[in-house]
């Protein structure tokens, strides 16, 4: 059980010396080099002409679609996950059960592919 | 490090002295391997790469880089939203060290031995999307933009191949932890049972790092550099080293879970399980190379459609197939 415990410690010591080499390295170097000067480095790049409108526009809707295409094959993937580490114990009626679970998402991805949403652009 | 005593304050803090040697180790290979990358990639080229910094072979080379970038002014764009822009690199970072945190080097060698491991790996490792498409809309450019709905696009799409065809692996070993999935492979590495599974692995690694031939969210040619546009100086270093440092979470992945982790080949007892681990992440590390130097850049719609069409549908098979052999043989 210490062990349990001890190895989220750990994880928490990953988290905080990663947090912390990019803000300190990034404050010391604030020491380091030069202040920024003005004179037209603070306009976005845009292949040399001067940027015109917002650069935040509307994005094409697929981007969405394909977003919740992936929430429900996640979702999936974490109902197996615990089915494969006991899949030993549990057998047959196991498999039977998971091939008619994954069979109905196939069925809504053949729905998707037929219905050309997995067409890009 | 004694992670049977009892959890404490002074272990805790304690905890660190081991950790920071470890970051800085990180550190290291990450700046040969840059120079590495650079080096083989001279070679496939007919050049001879970085030969002027730190002797004939350029040893200094990436370390000058850094001391370079370190002096470089701090831009931030007039319209870019200060925090967000401030905050991506260190969100794109810290996934991709913290998933070192559960991989088994050596049977000795380990940090945070959890029973969900596995999970944990896939977990975080899956959030360093989030830097990335928070730096493009941060920066307020219209490349950055496109640059970062592409990784995000690409990212999750490729993720559900790699963890489909972890699955395969878990069915064997019977566990999530890292630990027991190296231990069943002591006589058969599980390359050879899942084949299939190894292969989709490495495809969908290669697309999850952003590197050619699936690197659209920052293809030079036609997005000049996507998310990083406007990045520059230290805050870009940052970037490439979180990428770099996934790179090396990646390859010994690949190591652990399908090349058997610290065992050796038939025969070859002799040579201690560091030296072998060290072989065999050196050489997933180097097709990695390979492969960026050989390969053209895929199109975005092809992507998309070989994530969908081919490889998820050929992971679900061979999860079944995998399921239906174990259950013919048992």
């Amino acid at each position: 059980m210490n062990s349990f415990y001890n190895s989220y410690l750990l994880i928490i010591t990953f988290f905080i010396i990663a947090l912390s080499l990019p803000i300190l390295s990034l404050s010391i170097g604030k020491w380091l080099r030069p202040p920024s000067k003005e004179g037209g480095r603070g306009v976005s790049y845009e292949s040399g002409i001067e940027p015109f409108h917002d650069s935040r526009i509307q994005f094409s809707p697929q981007y969405y679609l394909f977003a919740l295409l992936f929430v429900i094959f996640d979702i999936e993937v974490i109902f197996l996950f615990p089915w494969a580490v006991a899949y030993g114990k549990l057998g047959m009626f196991a498999l039977i059960e998971m091939l008619i679970f994954t069979f109905m998402l196939c069925f809504g991805l053949i729905y998707a592919w037929k219905k050309k949403v997995l067409e890009w652009m | 490090m004694n992670l049977e005593q009892p959890p404490s304050m002074e272990g805790f803090l304690s905890f660190f002295i081991y950790v920071v040697p470890f970051l800085i180790f990180v550190l290291s290979f990450v700046t040969f391997a840059i120079l590495a990358e650079r080096k083989v990639m001279g070679t496939m080229q007919l050049r001879s790469g970085p030969n002027r910094t730190g002797g004939r072979f350029g040893l200094l080379q990436t370390v000058a880089d850094v001391f370079k970038l370190l002096l470089k002014e701090d831009t931030i764009p007039k319209d870019a939203d200060r925090t967000l822009f401030k905050w991506s690199p260190i969100l794109a970072f810290v996934p991709a060290f913290m998933v070192l945190a559960v991989i088994p080097f050596t049977k000795h060698f380990q940090f945070a031995d959890i029973g969900i491991g596995l999970l944990y790996y896939v977990a975080i490792s899956s959030l360093s999307v989030i830097g990335i498409v928070t730096g493009g809309w941060a920066s307020n450019n219209k490349y950055s933009l496109i640059g970062g709905m592409r990784a995000a696009a690409q990212m999750i799409s490729y993720e559900i191949p790699l963890v489909l065809s972890i699955v395969g692996v878990i069915f064997l070993a019977g566990s999530l932890n890292l630990n027991t999935i190296v231990g069943a492979q002591q006589s058969v590495w599980f390359i050879l049972y899942q084949p299939v599974g190894f292969i989709i692995f490495y495809i969908a690694s290669v697309a999850e790092l952003n590197r050619v031939p699936f690197d659209l969210p920052e293809a030079e040619s036609e997005l000049v550099a996507g998310y990083l546009v406007e990045y520059s100086g230290f805050r870009f270093a940052i970037f490439m080293l979180a990428e770099y440092v996934y790179m090396f979470a990646m390859a010994a992945m690949t190591t652990v879970l399908f090349l058997g982790g610290w065992h050796p080949i038939p025969y070859f007892e002799m040579i201690p399980g560091a030296i072998w681990f060290a072989i065999k992440f050196s050489l997933i590390f180097f097709s990695l190379m390979w492969i960026r130097f050989t390969f053209p850049r895929i199109r975005g719609d092809q992507l998309m459609t070989f994530a969908w069409k081919g490889l998820i549908p050929i992971s679900i098979i061979n999860i079944f197939l995998t399921a239906i052999i174990y259950e013919i043989l048992s």
